[in-house]
């Protein structure tokens, strides 16, 4: 199966989980279905959800937590 | 009607050259955050340069026409798609009723503006078309648009194929300069923190917006010991309230400054160390999360012939295009 990109769509600072004393939405290996959260970017006072835009498996997160972020930079590798 | 909103983007707003006058009285400009931008769109479309258009930050909408028109997108480099076709920036083409204006990535500065020929048809409040969204005020119904939306637009007509050169579009360089005139509570800061706050390198905070863009990542301030005046706070970087100007550096509690921009607060009681001139406002506006920018102290002579050659670059622009 070939493997996609999920790319940002935003600049900001990307949070992997909804809260600091929460866990990630995803982790590598989980199954991903379109429409899941997988993480959260804050820009200009707001948190916006980045959601699949597609289903599979996360191969590998591209990028930590509060990580600086560009828009169209890769955040995971999804397999499906 | 005209435009129909398939989706919004981020914060999209209708936006114009904005509502000067009212200042003093707590409503700020508005308007486009690159003004130079708006300008040139505006021209593209063969409206008045000042006619409202739409400003999106870091993503664009999905805008369905259900109406002729003829559109320009400059400002940020977000590249424009018709029905899934790729137009270029900075010139005018034509979209159809029926066919759909979407966005790719924004590749390069941080907001775009989309002209269409006739202008923006929403009611003028206080003398602009511009929203200012904190205070639910101008625009369509006082905010950032909202999938669903439908948009009037004016009379008017352009022609595809208008382009403004690539030598007169103007982004910001890598570090971001902005040029600064240190005001009249400069003298509050100790030599040593004013020869910091030029030297360092900072980085536009992800909470920048249209009210204010902070810069974090240089080092904090001291300030030169007093007693607090009568009626300012106990902190240093607090003054006896007085206005904000437009392009103002303020820096609560010494650590992060921050340049008010178009929908500011129009006073308060944190010192200000200087204002970014008038020539290099629209170049903060095309800023992104996290990019390196430094601050240059100029003198008056200096500002004022930054904001000539500004001038001059918008008659080029002019005589480019007739």
């Amino acid at each position: 199966m070939a493997s996609k990109q999920i790319l940002s769509p935003l600049p900001g600072t990307f949070y992997r989980k909804p809260a600091p004393d929460q866990p990630n939405y995803k982790q590598d290996g989980d199954a991903l279905a379109e429409g899941d959260v997988i993480g959260l970017i804050e820009v200009m006072k707001t948190f916006n959800e980045v959601k699949a835009e597609f289903g599979g498996t996360v191969v590998k997160f591209l990028i930590e937590n509060e990580d600086p972020v560009m828009a169209g930079q890769p955040l995971v590798e999804v397999d499906g | 009607m005209g435009i129909r909103v398939i989706s919004p983007g981020l914060a999209t707003t209708v936006q114009d050259l904005g509502r000067p006058g009212y200042y003093h009285l707590g409503i700020p400009l508005s308007g486009a955050m690159d003004r130079l931008a708006l300008r040139a769109a505006n021209m593209l479309v063969g409206n008045d340069e000042g006619a409202a258009a739409l400003e999106a930050v870091f993503m664009g909408p999905e805008l369905e026409f259900t109406a002729d028109a003829t559109v320009a997108i400059t400002g940020a480099e977000m590249p424009p798609k018709v029905d899934g076709e790729a137009r270029a920036g900075w010139t005018s083409f034509d979209v159809k009723s029926g066919q759909v204006l979407s966005f790719d990535f924004l590749k390069a500065g941080a907001r775009a503006y989309i002209a269409v020929s006739g202008g923006v048809d929403v009611p003028e409040v206080l003398g602009s078309r511009s929203t200012y969204t904190l205070g639910a005020l101008g625009g369509f119904e006082g905010r950032a648009l909202q999938a669903g939306d439908e948009l009037a637009l004016g009379e008017g007509k352009g022609d595809a194929g208008a382009t403004i050169p690539e030598k007169l579009r103007r982004g910001p360089g890598s570090p971001a300069e902005l040029r600064v005139l240190t005001g009249i509570y400069w003298y509050r800061l100790t030599e040593k923190a004013q020869a910091n706050f030029f030297e360092d390198t900072w980085k536009v905070a992800p909470e920048a917006d249209r009210i204010g863009y902070r810069f974090r990542d240089g080092r904090p301030v001291d300030f030169v010991d007093r007693a607090p005046p009568f009626g300012a706070g106990s902190d240093p970087s607090n003054i006896v309230d007085g206005c904000y100007p437009y392009g103002s550096i303020q820096m609560p509690g010494g650590t992060e400054p921050i340049v008010l921009h178009r929908d500011a607060v129009s006073g308060g009681g944190y010192f200000m160390l200087g204002t970014v001139i008038s020539a290099d406002m629209d170049l903060i506006g095309q800023l992104q999360p996290h990019m390196e920018t430094r601050f240059v102290s100029v003198d008056m002579e200096t500002a004022l012939a930054a904001r000539a050659d500004r001038r001059a670059l918008l008659a080029q622009m002019r005589d480019a295009l007739s």
